[in-house]
C-alpha cells in the first residue's frame, strides 16, 4: 500500500518531574529512537519537532532546536503546534515527506517540561484568545470542561461514579508495569474516591496530571526499511489530523459556547467521532480490526467517550465494556496498556508520539510486562484545543 | 474586556450575539469579522439578544482557585463558583456560564431551566466587572 511508512525506531524519556528543560528530554528520547532504529543521526533527512509553548522560542522552533542540540548536519526541518495533537500532525508532516520522496528516514521529536497545577494561558491581556478569555470571564479551568463532560455522561446515559474510577484502576495497573510511567503504583477504587473534588464529579485521581516527559519515533519509507534491514517493521497506515465541521454542537476547550445548530444542520456523528472515521477510512480498516487503543484519558470519564467514538461499542455503552473487562489488559481490545494519561502525565507535544510508541511496542511484542497477544493493528486518538483531532493506525 | 456581550436590567438582560444576514447563523460569542458558516460567501452581521432562558447541558464546579488572569483574591480562602452550560433552544446552542452565587451542584440538574442575569465578576479600586450568570428558574424567580 502507497500510503504506509515503517516506524524504524522508537523511544522516550521517562515521565515525571524532573526539573529539567524540554530539550535535555527531547535529545534523550532522539537518541533512544534512533539506537532503536540502528540508524545514525547523521543519516536522518529530515527532522520535524513538536512544539512546546513552554520553552520560550525554542519551543516554538522545536525542529531546528532538538537538531541543534543533537548537533547540525543540514537535515531538512519542520517544526508544528497543534495543541495535544502536535505529535500527531508532526507524525503527519513526517510521513507526507516521505510519501512525496522528500526524505527516506525522518526523526520526530515532541518533549515538554509543564507546569503544576492548572495549565493557564499566556500572560498580558489578550481578550481575543479564546483560552485568555475562558479563564477570565469564567475560570473555566481544562478540568472544568472534564467535569462538564462527566456529569453530561452521567445524566444522559447513566454512567456512575464507580465507572470512572474503574478506569484509573485499570489504567494504574497497567502504568505499574511501565518504566516509562510518571505513576508506577496500582490504585484501588478506595482511594479515588477518597482523593478530593477537582471539578464535581471529578477528584483528582479522576483527572491526569501535568508531567515532563519526551517521545521520538523514527520513521522511513517501506523501501528505505527493506534496505535496513527491517523486513517485517511496524508500519503506520493512516494519521487523521482532521478538523471539525461546523456545527460543533460539543462544548469543547476552550470555548464559551457551541456553534448554533439552528441554521445549518449538524454533521452526523461527534468531532471526535470523525476524527476515527477518517483514520479507519484512510486505513482501510474498521473498528472490529482494532487489537489495542491507545486514547486520550485527560479525565477517567473521557476515556470512555473514546470507546464509543473508536466505535468499539455503541453510543452510552463505554460503561458497559469497561465493567465487561473488554478494555482492561487481556480483554478483546485492550485500552490504554501503557497506562494512559492517568499514569504518565500531560506533557503536551509528546503524548500523541508517546502513544504510537506504545502501539509500535506492542506490535513487535516488545512490551514487556504488560504485552498483549496477538496485537496486529493499533489505533490512538486524541484531540487539541482550537479544534485539532488526531488518530493514527499503525498495523503489523 | 468583553464589549457588548450582553446588555439591559433586570427582565430586560440578555446576552448579545450577531446574526449573518445572508445566512441567518447565529453567533456567540459576538463574531463581527466575519460569519463562520462555511456554506455562505459571508454578509452584514448585526447584533442580536439571544434567549433568555435555556435548560442545564451539564454542569460543574471549581474546587480549586484558578490560575490568572480569573481574577480573586489570594488573600480569603477559595469560594468554590458553580459552571453551568446551558442549551438555548431557540438558537440551538450551548453557552457556558458561572451560576449566581450561592446555588451548588446539588442544586442542579441536567435538564433543569435557567435564566440569565446580571452578575459580578470582580471588583477592584473601583471598577466594577460585570458579567452574566445563570440562575435556576425555580430558586429566586
Ligand atoms: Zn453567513
Amino acid at each position: 500500500m502507497t500510503t504506509e511508512v515503517a516506524v524504524l525506531g522508537a523511544g522516550m524519556h521517562p515521565w515525571g518531574k524532573w526539573g529539567r528543560g524540554f530539550v535535555e528530554y527531547g535529545v534523550a528520547a532522539a537518541r533512544a529512537a534512533l539506537a532503536d532504529a540502528g540508524i545514525a543521526w547523521r543519516d536522518v533527512g529530515s527532522i520535524v519537532g513538536a512544539d512546546t509553548v513552554r520553552g520560550g522560542y525554542p519551543g516554538y522552533v522545536a525542529g531546528a532546536t532538538f537538531a541543534k542540540a543533537l548537533g547540525w548536519q543540514g537535515a531538512r526541518v519542520a517544526s508544528v503546534y497543534a495543541a495535544c495533537a502536535s505529535g500527531a500532525q508532526a507524525i503527519g508532516t513526517a510521513r507526507t515527506q516521505i510519501l512525496a520522496g522528500m526524505a527516506d528516514v525522518v526523526l520526530v521529536v515532541g518533549a515538554d517540561a509543564a507546569p503544576k497545577g492548572f495549565f493557564r494561558p499566556a500572560g498580558g491581556d489578550r481578550p481575543d484568545d479564546p483560552d485568555w478569555l475562558r479563564f477570565r470571564v469564567l475560570g473555566a479551568t481544562n478540568p472544568a470542561y472534564f467535569g462538564l463532560y462527566a456529569r453530561r455522561r452521567m445524566a444522559v446515559h447513566g454512567d456512575t461514579l464507580d465507572d470512572f474510577a474503574q478506569v484509573k484502576v485499570k489504567n494504574a495497573a497497567a502504568g505499574a508495569l511501565n518504566p516509562n510511567a510518571r505513576y508506577r503504583k496500582p490504585v484501588a477504587v478506595e482511594e479515588v474516591a477518597a482523593s478530593a473534588v477537582v471539578a464535581d464529579p471529578l477528584r483528582l485521581l479522576d483527572i491526569c496530571a501535568t508531567s515532563d516527559g519526551a517521545a521520538a519515533l523514527v520513521l522511513s519509507s517501506m523501501d528505505f526499511a527493506r534496505r535496513h534491514g527491517a523486513a517485517d517493521p511496524v508500519r503506520i497506515r493512516a494519521v487523521s489530523t482532521v478538523t471539525p465541521t461546523y456545527p460543533t454542537t460539543v462544548l469543547d476547550l476552550p470555548d464559551i459556547a457551541t456553534d448554533s445548530a439552528a441554521v445549518v444542520a449538524p454533521a452526523d456523528g461527534t468531532f471526535r467521532a470523525s476524527i476515527a472515521r477518517a483514520a479507519y477510512e484512510e486505513a482501510g480498516i474498521g473498528p472490529e480490526d482494532i487489537s489495542l487503543a491507545e486514547v486520550y484519558d485527560l479525565s477517567t470519564a473521557l476515556e470512555l467517550q473514546w470507546y464509543e467514538d473508536l466505535g468499539l461499542c455503541g453510543e452510552g455503552e463505554g460503561a458497559k465494556l469497561l465493567r465487561d473487562g473488554v478494555t482492561a489488559s487481556g480483554g478483546r481490545v485492550p485500552v490504554n496498556t501503557s497506562g494512559g494519561l492517568a499514569s504518565f502525565g500531560e506533557a503536551v507535544p509528546a503524548q500523541a508520539i508517546a502513544q504510537v510508541c506504545e502501539v509500535t511496542w506492542q506490535l513487535r511484542g516488545t512490551a514487556g510486562a504488560r504485552q498483549i497477544e496477538g496485537a496486529r493493528v493499533g489505533v490512538t486518538a486524541n484531540q487539541g484545543l482550537f479544534g485539532h483531532g488526531s488518530s493514527v493506525v499503525a498495523v503489523r | 474586556m468583553v464589549d457588548n456581550w450582553f446588555a439591559g436590567e433586570g427582565d430586560d438582560f440578555r446576552l448579545l450575539g450577531t446574526r449573518c444576514a445572508a445566512c441567518a447563523c447565529v453567533f456567540f460569542p459576538r463574531e463581527d469579522g466575519f460569519c463562520r458558516n462555511p456554506g455562505c460567501a459571508g454578509g452584514e452581521l448585526a447584533e442580536v439578544p439571544l434567549s433568555r432562558r435555556g435548560r442545564v447541558w451539564s454542569y460543574t464546579d471549581g474546587r480549586y482557585r484558578p490560575p490568572a488572569p480569573y481574577v480573586s483574591d489570594p488573600e480569603l480562602p477559595w469560594e468554590p463558583y458553580t459552571l453551568i452550560a446551558v442549551e438555548l433552544e431557540a438558537e440551538r446552542m450551548v453557552v457556558l456560564g458561572q451560576a449566581v452565587p450561592g446555588v451548588a451542584v446539588t442544586d442542579l440538574e441536567v435538564g433543569m431551566e435557567v435564566e440569565v442575569v446580571p452578575g459580578v465578576l470582580n471588583e477592584d479600586n473601583g471598577t466594577t466587572w460585570t458579567t452574566w450568570h445563570w440562575r435556576p428558574v425555580e430558586v429566586g424567580a
